[in-house]
């Protein structure tokens, strides 16, 4: 933020900034030729899982790495978003206006919900904000799974998208009438939707980068250093944090439409259960706390490993048959041991998270 | 004789059955500096706490000119005019100094709301914000987080950003606490200057006899939370009961 201060001597941009600067860019530029680079199936819905998580995970960090509030219930307003829209999609019909009323319908709630728990209980101190967060999301668990006739309960819901998303229809075709392949990747509905996807959560991502380098984001950051000094030179605390916590909570609800769009099922192990919060949080820690590319580098980090830890494992276990012990260790029904140990190495060796760790190499005194 | 720019009436808080500020009442006026002077415990800080909004009177009421602002909250009384410099360094530690003094600046121009625009290109504020810092000497380090400031360098940020808030009533607490003798002259010639435009209101709470002497054009004595003397230096610290529980101790040491 100081680079671009008219006092401030011209300074070279420290190595550990530019590390992190390259790597975000990398998954950018990967995410962005993903449907080539990757064709296989399974490998674009890692990559869209990806888009959505960083928009996410970075919403969050809006609240917990910012300004300092610790909340429960981003998940719960990611699953208003994506609910509104898979119920709209069911009731009226694959269509684009189903999309927008219905996640329209999501955001909405969402925004009144943050605002009533915002104005309701910010005042009070950090631990019974989270408690209070922690409650509205287990209300809404509950909720999602008791009205099975609205939401599918437990086994969440299954629709159609409108047909340009649709892996049927043929965006191009060759002289054969067939879907055109470009590079492997087939021109049909799956790329549409994928593009849909990853330029909303790219639009998602500038707008937030926008909001932390704005006055406001650097009002959220003196709530954060200092709340009672923030209040003494004039700005209203609880104002400020209503007003992020509505606008993370439009943001989460945004990704959960997005979500909904591309998987076309919802159900909570998808959009709601606090299985998705604790990864939230460890993608957020693991990126780095209050750094917005953490967001990026957490949410690519853990799903690579939720993804292709058990293949690589399996690999793992193949080359090593012939060794005693190695193979069960490898064992890919092992993966969750070897994903905590990866968490625990990273929270030792990258503190304040790999990006916020990174970007503070070489600009300490 | 000028309107009084900030009253209290009868401010009083007790703290279960401590009564820490007892009936206070007390007016100042534009192009004065007062010193509140008082033992430890006398009631100066809490009594400060309760002009800037920290805490909320038991009774009594506090005006700035004729407003009533006793039911505002801190950040509505900083954009009315009543600025607090604190006597533990209270800044905002992973911040820059010119960061910490630009929110200060920002929040006076009613700016903290935008969330589009870039803050480090709004050269206005910046530009404002480092005049005061080159007015409080801090220059030098204006790229550095506040944490990473010797004590001194702190206070004088303090300070800063007192300035920046451009109140109409000054509020110090102890600014000179904890400084050696080399930089107290610094701050307390910042404080001579704010004097000096003689249009703001100034209180200074001090313990160090020589900085209120050099300074003050009045003084107001605390004494377990109610106000005991107040008037022109030369005739408080005359005055018997002023000797026998401030000066009292010392006086007794050098006879």
């Amino acid at each position: 933020m100081t680079g671009d201060l008219p006092s401030a001597p011209p300074r070279r941009i420290p190595a550990g900034r530019l590390a992190v600067y390259a790597i975000v860019g990398s998954i950018g530029l990967a995410l962005m030729f993903a449907p080539f680079l990757f064709p296989d199936l399974r490998a674009q819905e890692v990559a869209a899982r990806i888009c959505v998580f960083i928009v996410l995970v970075a919403s969050y960090d809006l609240l917990i790495g910012y300004t300092g509030i610790v909340s429960f219930a981003h998940t719960m307003f990611f699953g208003l978003g994506a609910y509104g829209t898979a119920t709209a999609l069911k009731a009226m019909g694959p269509g684009f206006d189903a999309i927008l009323i219905g996640g329209g319908a999501g955001v909405v709630a969402a925004l009144v919900l943050a605002a009533l728990i915002g104005l309701l209980s910010l005042r009070v101190k950090a631990i019974f904000f989270a408690m209070v967060t922690l409650a509205a999301a287990s209300v809404m668990l509950v909720l999602a799974s008791q009205l099975s006739d609205l939401t599918g309960g437990e086994d969440g819901m299954t629709y159609e998208v409108p047909r340009l998303f649709s892996a049927a229809t043929k965006l191009l075709t060759d002289a054969d009438g067939k879907t055109l392949r470009l590079f492997g990747a087939a021109m049909n509905g799956k790329i549409a939707a994928y593009y849909f996807v990853f330029f909303s959560s790219l639009v998602l991502f500038v707008l937030m980068l926008r909001i932390v380098g704005s006055p406001l984001g650097t009002v959220l950051m003196a709530i954060r250093e200092n709340e009672m000094r923030a209040e003494a030179i004039g700005y209203r605390v609880v104002a400020y944090r209503t007003a992020i916590f509505c606008i993370a909570a439009v943001i989460a609800a945004l990704a959960g439409v997005l979500r909904a769009v591309w998987l076309k099922y919802v159900g909570p192990d998808v959009a709601l259960s606090f299985a998705i919060m604790i990864d939230l949080l460890l993608m957020v820690v693991i990126g780095g706390m209050g750094t917005m590319v953490g967001a990026v580098i957490g949410v690519v980090v853990m799903s690579l490993a939720q993804f292709y830890l058990k293949d690589l494992m399996e690999v793992g276990a193949a080359a090593t048959a012939d060794l005693p012990l190695l193979p069960d260790l490898l064992n890919p029904d092992r993966w969750l041991l070897w994903l905590g140990l990866l968490f625990i190495l990273l929270v030792y060796f990258f503190p304040a998270g790999i990006a916020g760790t990174l970007m503070g190499k070489g600009t300490r005194k | 004789m000028s309107t009084p720019s900030l009253r209290t009436e009868r401010l009083t808080i007790r703290f279960g059955g401590h009564v820490a500020v007892h009936g206070v009442t007390c007016a100042f006026r534009p192009g004065e500096l007062t010193a509140i002077v008082g033992p430890n415990g006398a009631g100066k800080t809490t009594w400060f706490n309760l002009v800037s909004g920290q805490l909320t009177p038991t009774e009594g009421r506090i005006f700035l000119g004729e407003r009533d602002i006793t039911g505002l909250s801190p950040s509505a009384r900083a954009l009315a005019g009543v600025g607090r410099a604190f006597q533990l360094t209270n800044l905002f530690p992973r911040l820059t100094v010119l960061e910490n003094v630009r929110l200060a600046v920002q929040a006076r121009r009613r700016a903290g709301g935008r969330l589009l625009s870039r803050a480090a290109a709004d050269r206005d504020t910046i530009a404002e914000a480092m005049r005061y810092v080159e007015r409080t000497r801090l220059a030098a380090v204006a790229g550095l987080p506040a944490a990473a400031l010797p004590h001194g360098d702190q206070r004088k940020l303090e300070v800063a950003l007192l300035l920046a808030m451009e109140p109409q009533v000054f509020m110090f607490d102890e600014p000179t606490a904890g400084m050696s003798v080399d930089e107290a002259p610094a701050i307390l010639e910042l404080i001579a200057e704010i004097r000096e435009d003689r249009s703001k209101t100034i209180l200074l709470v001090e313990h160090k006899m020589d900085v209120v002497r050099a300074l003050a054009d009045r003084i107001v004595v605390l004494h377990n939370g109610e106000l005991v003397a107040d008037g022109r230096p030369g005739a408080v610290m005359a005055l018997p009961i002023v000797r026998e529980i401030y000066l009292g101790v010392g006086a007794e040491k050098a006879a």
